[in-house]
């Protein structure tokens, strides 16, 4: 019993890492219609770059216990990539959308080898630090703090971002946008700005989520187009462009995956592919998803 | 309408040629391009005709290339029956597919085409008993038209006969697919493309048309997988990866997807522009997405739609 606790403990993890990748490329979806490819690659960079800040912050004297604010601050820090990025995509918006999923592909492979160059072939990673925040469990269940704050603050990122969607004026301003881009910006609105800071928030929701995820397991140069497919995969359950979904869609995966590779360990990856396929076929737009004209 | 097929002729007589003038090593590089040429041709009725983005494609080629090592695994020795085989197994694999996938458009058809393709990948790497997992299968040594060749080696065997061979192939496909576009057929399906509704009204069944191009597509894919496979004697599940769906996108794009000959243009283009990049720099990925993105934001007609402009300005001038 306690067995299945720790599977389902470490789904929840590996679902929290998710929905914060999948949110990023829900907010891109939703306000710019854009499939961002390189959202895995984005991932990847907040792993790598919080590997080398962590490093750089205990030579300063980082006190151990605050690498969990210290690699969210890390993957925030990566939010400048954002901007330019939106600028490189702006010249495609009105083009057909396999444009724009090909120059995101585009995208990945370049970031492939900014990360060899930089950090190297071999796997990099943050040794064991996260267990100074100790675990807890009881019997044979345990868990480290670490995963647990680690999926309380993506729980705290989902209401937040819900919060400020639905209720701020900036929120409002957003879905508007959204909803009817030439209507917005008739209305005043500065669509530029906005799809420049909505691609930068989702680029930084997927640098957070690598750079949270980088004390438990190693960043390598596979983990970008291998993300990508499963946060795709997130999304196609939840429904392209919805919140919702993609909490749903992250926790289904998550899950999926935590139970097959203990039990048909042969279904891991298949399994959650059937599940994609399945929603496709019985509700095209997904969970969430609003259905297509 | 002349002379395209004209310009074809000149070029085969050139590649026909080819292994007079050029070092055996850029004849064998040939090889993946006739391979990747022919399944682009099919994947060009489906992107560039059809309007369908298919990001799953890699998935027919690994039907070839692991067909092919299953048939020489049963002692099957004539790569014309291999190609048989790996052309019906992917049509009836691609038709069920298909029936799924053509439901949808744009973006949802590229998704649900990602997805069949990676269920696919997963089952190649994770059923190690069957399928040799990440290892791969082993594709042996084939007789093309009952001829063995036995006193050639495998090196020897691609640069000569087998050049010629998939240079026949090549040839043949694009026959068959000019006289695909050309047809009727080839019209309903640019209808689909420029205007579903519309072509509806007409009385066009337009599910039927595309699960059509996809599963004519799925079978040339298969052909290129199956010479892809040969030359390597590897059929391995990193075929089948979803970059290299986007790979053959990329050739597509890059040789302009709008004109017939673009994918086999884009095709050779890639094969040598990777190989250059290769032995130049260790980032050669870093300058493949440069190029693509360029190409994607400044040259959308890719280089056959550069040609073109090229050609009607040179005609303007001399006017």
């Amino acid at each position: 019993m306690s067995a299945f606790a720790n599977i389902l403990a470490g789904g929840v993890f590996h679902a929290a890492v998710l929905f914060l990748v999948a949110a990023g490329l829900q907010l891109v979806f939703g306000v710019q219609k854009i499939v961002n490819l390189a959202c895995g690659s984005f991932y990847a960079l907040g792993a790598y770059f919080g590997i080398t800040f962590i490093g750089y912050a205990a030579q300063f004297g980082m006190s151990p216990w605050l690498i969990l604010p210290g690699l969210i601050v890390s993957g925030v820090l990566l939010g400048f990539i954002g901007p330019p990025i939106e600028r490189l995509l702006r010249t495609i918006y009105s083009r057909d959308e396999s444009f724009q999923l090909l120059l995101t592909f585009a995208l990945v492979l370049m970031f492939q080898d900014v990360f060899k160059f930089i950090w190297g072939a071999n796997p990099r990673s943050l040794d064991s630090a996260y267990l100074v925040y100790g675990t807890i469990g009881a019997g044979d269940f345990s868990m480290p703090v670490y995963n647990l704050l680690v999926i309380l603050a993506a729980i705290a990122i989902a209401c937040g971002l819900g919060a400020f969607l639905q209720r701020t004026n900036y929120g409002r301003i957003l879905r508007a946008t959204a909803e009817n881009r030439v209507m917005a910006e008739a209305l005043g609105v500065d669509v530029r700005r906005i799809y420049s800071a909505v691609f930068t928030a989702g680029a930084v929701l997927g640098t957070t989520a690598g750079a949270l995820v980088v004390p438990t397991s190693a960043a390598s140069l596979d983990m970008a187009i291998e993300f990508v497919v499963e946060a795709f995969a997130v999304v196609v359950i939840g429904g392209l462009g919805s919140m919702r979904g993609a909490l749903i869609g992250a926790t289904i995966v998550g899950l999926i995956r935590a139970l097959s590779i203990v039990f048909f360990p042969e279904f891991e990856v298949i399994a959650i592919y059937v599940i994609v396929i399945g929603v496709l076929i019985f509700r095209p737009a997904g969970l969430f998803g609003r259905t297509l004209a | 309408m002349k002379a395209p097929l004209v310009v074809a002729a000149v070029v085969t007589t050139v590649f026909a040629l080819l292994p007079y003038f050029v070092p055996p090593y850029y004849i064998g590089l040939m090889i993946p391009f006739f391979g990747y040429a022919i399944a682009l041709l099919g994947f060009n009725l489906l992107f560039g005709y059809t309007g369908l983005l298919s990001f799953g494609h890699a998935m027919f080629l690994g039907i070839g290339a692991y067909g092919a090592a299953v048939m020489t695994g049963l002692g099957v020795k004539s790569f014309e029956l291999v190609l048989i085989a790996v052309i019906l197994a992917s049509a009836v694999i691609a038709l069920p597919i298909g029936l799924l996938c053509v439901r949808y458009i744009g973006i949802f058809f590229g998704m649900l085409t990602l997805a069949f393709g990676m269920l696919f990948h997963s089952f190649l790497f994770k059923f190690y008993y069957v399928t040799g997992g990440d290892s791969g299968m082993r594709v042996a040594r084939m007789n093309i038209l009952g001829l063995e060749f036995a006193k050639y080696n495998k090196i020897e065997f691609l640069t000569g006969p087998f050049y010629y061979y998939c240079l026949g192939l090549l040839v043949i496909g694009a026959l068959i697919m000019w006289r695909i576009v050309h047809s009727p057929f080839g019209l309903h399906l640019r209808t689909i493309r420029d205007n579903a509704r519309k072509a509806e009204y007409l009385g066009v069944h337009v599910r039927h048309f595309r699960l059509a191009a996809f599963v004519i597509s799925a079978a040339f894919g298969a052909v290129g997988g199956a010479i892809l496979g040969f030359r390597v004697g590897l059929a391995d599940p990193d075929l089948v990866y979803w970059t290299q769906s986007g790979q053959l996108v990329f050739m597509a794009v890059l040789g302009g997807f709008a004109n017939f000959f673009g994918p086999i243009v884009g095709s050779l283009s890639y094969i040598l522009l990777q190989d250059q990049l290769q032995s130049f720099t260790e980032y050669w990925r870093f300058a493949l997405g440069a190029i693509l993105a360029t190409i994607v934001i400044a040259f959308p007609q890719g280089i056959a739609g550069l040609a073109l402009q090229f050609k009607r300005l040179v005609a303007g001038r001399s006017a």
